[in-house]
């Protein structure tokens, strides 16, 4: 049945987030969507739900949620501290609901943003084939306390719970960079010193880009201030006017002046998006062939995602209600076997 | 350095990597009539050959990208389906598109409503009133959609406004604001932080997601800029809920 989600505390950055609005870069409007779109493949495989959902992207921490009918859920991406009714729950799993329960999220234990999605999707109505939210371009807007969001029909309400093994996206680490078409504005000395230099993910961060600091010497490129501004895709690397890097995500904008040294695979990006703050990133030079030739597209990853689900067991000390379990089905003398 | 120069190219245009899926074909690095008029040709050139495997083109002032599907096509293939449409003409000596639709759009010049008129007009040497005689007369067309959404890059000016971007941020113009840098004008989607500078004041937002017809604006759409006082503005922009504030568009031919 139809059932609705109420978000009864929302965190101060909590957003409906899909696969975004692809395919409308020449009409300015850069594609959106998930930060960590491999956080939206997992939760797919562990509701083993027939197409991508979306879900409730939730940046630093999460809210508390209540529902009106039995809801079958998968927590994703960065693991936050999670309880339904006080009660620890695991990350990377499924869960069930029911009314009356409160699910709450708290803050990030590890990376930047976790997910909260539904077995039977969001029902609401979408725009451009999209629910994401687009808080660059001012579609749509974050989740607010007293809100509610229309749930789709969960097509397996009996799965049973699954999980996945642990990512290891959520701290920083090496970060693969393509050439683009900007990267030999950059001379070689620089260049070199970007491939060579560990970036700290800064406090200057949203769904646009993430700012990299670093000690020393900014990154200076030829012709800044007069270049014709060109496209931008996201991944990107940008050096803003004085020399500072950032990594463009996926509301950046679509076209801009600021020369950009190069673009991350998009394999890669989540890891960017969700490194948190204080975290050290480093940027591994690739080539254009190595690039064309490491291409994940999100149907291989979603497969293979498939595959490693496992059934969720259960350690007895997350069991809130263990004595109304009948644990124990039959007592015998011990000696049953060898008597015959 | 991962470029592609067709060696009987008449043109200096490069077919460079954006991404896993994208091929950008530069004609030059900055802003140019010949530039523009090339890549309007030649996106219309590479959509009428219909290459096998490419999704989507698009053009930029100086560009166009050219998104394919790896797992129908290869670079290289679409590599060389460009390099040989490149070698068909010198794309620099062609001309712009014949207009189809033009918007006539009030502005607001100078004063709180363009606090940087004056700055930008002695850049150019002019007077402020000559520059807003020049800005509101001048062959104007949408060159490139971008940055935010239905953003329109509008050009381009005569050589005296080539001036460069500010070297400090204005730390917020708001929607609709006019601003002008590199002999173009933007008119913005949403209120940002700009190294271009504020002339004017629109009531127009390009871009809607509670309008029919979200994006207003098309690429190669003519411009003509109404010059009206900033009351004027404020009336049109509280009497049109369809965020257009006072603009019209006629369709030729």
């Amino acid at each position: 049945m139809t059932a609705t989600l109420t978000v009864v505390r929302a965190g101060p950055a909590m957003t409906v987030q899909d696969l975004g609005r692809p395919g409308h870069v020449d009409q300015g409007l850069s594609t959106g969507g998930a930060a960590d779109r491999i956080a939206l493949l997992e939760a797919t495989a562990l509701l083993a739900a027939p197409r991508v959902q979306p879900a409730i992207e939730m940046a630093g921490s999460g809210g508390t949620f209540t529902c009106d009918a039995p809801l079958r859920f998968a927590l994703t991406g960065a693991p936050m501290r999670a309880t339904i009714d006080s009660a620890p729950i695991a990350w990377n799993a499924t869960h069930r609901l029911r009314p009356g329960q409160e699910l709450t999220i708290g803050g990030a234990l590890a990376g930047s943003y976790g997910y909260l999605t539904c077995a039977g999707g969001i029902a609401e109505q979408p725009w451009l084939g999209s629910l994401s939210a687009h808080l660059a371009a001012g579609i749509g807007g974050p989740l607010k306390q007293g809100g509610s969001l229309t749930l789709g029909d969960d097509p397996a309400p009996d799965s049973p719970a699954m999980t996945l093994p642990p990512a290891d996206r959520f701290s920083g680490g090496d970060i693969r960079l393509m050439p683009g078409p900007q990267s030999a504005l950059f001379d070689a000395t620089t260049t070199q010193r970007f491939f060579g230099t560990g970036f700290t993910r800064g406090a200057q961060a949203n769904r646009q880009g993430v700012r990299l600091d670093h000690a020393g010497a900014p990154f200076a490129s030829a012709m800044t201030g007069g270049l014709a501004s060109d496209f931008i895709v996201s991944g990107d690397v940008q050096m803003t006017g004085d020399g500072v890097p950032y990594v463009l995500l996926g509301e950046c904008q679509t076209i801009g002046g600021y020369p950009r040294i190069g673009t991350v695979l998009p394999q890669d990006l989540p890891r960017v998006a969700q490194a948190p703050i204080g975290a050290t990133l480093r940027f591994v030079r690739i080539s254009l062939e190595q690039a064309d030739a490491d291409i994940r597209d999100e149907a291989t990853v979603l497969k293979d995602l498939r595959r490693a689900v496992q059934p969720r067991v259960r350690d007895p000390h997350d069991i809130s209600d263990l004595l109304s379990y009948q644990l124990i089905s039959g007592v015998t003398c011990g000696d049953d076997l060898e008597r015959t | 350095m991962p470029r592609l120069k067709p060696a009987n190219c008449p043109s200096a245009a490069e077919i460079l990597p954006l991404g896993q899926d994208g091929a950008l074909v530069r004609f030059a690095i900055v802003s140019s009539p010949a530039a523009t008029g090339a890549v309007q040709a030649f996106k219309a050139a590479i959509q009428a050959a219909d290459l096998p495997g490419v999704t989507q083109t698009a053009t930029s002032l100086a560009s166009v990208l050219v998104r394919f599907d790896p797992a129908a096509t290869t670079r290289a293939a679409i590599n060389a389906r460009l390099a040989a449409l490149l070698e068909q003409r010198d794309w620099m000596q062609a001309e712009m598109p014949a207009v189809r639709r033009t918007w006539s759009i009030p502005v607001a010049f100078g004063g709180d409503t363009g606090p940087q008129l004056d700055e930008a007009a002695a850049l150019a040497g002019l007077t402020p009133q000559q520059a807003v005689d020049e800005l509101t007369t001048a062959d104007l067309r949408v060159l490139a959609i971008g940055f935010a959404p239905g953003q329109p890059y509008v050009g381009l000016l005569p050589e005296r406004w080539d001036m460069p971007r500010q070297p400090q941020l204005t730390p917020q113009v708001p929607a609709g604001a006019l601003i002008v840098a590199v002999r173009q004008l933007v008119l913005f989607t949403n209120p940002n932080a700009t190294g271009w500078r504020h002339i004017g004041q629109s009531g127009f937002r390009p871009f809607s997601d509670r309008r029919a017809d979200p994006f207003a604006l098309q690429q190669g759409d003519a411009i003509r800029l109404i010059p009206v006082s900033a009351s004027e503005i404020q009336t049109l922009t509280a009497n049109q809920p369809d965020g257009l504030g006072g603009a019209h568009c006629t369709v030729v031919g």
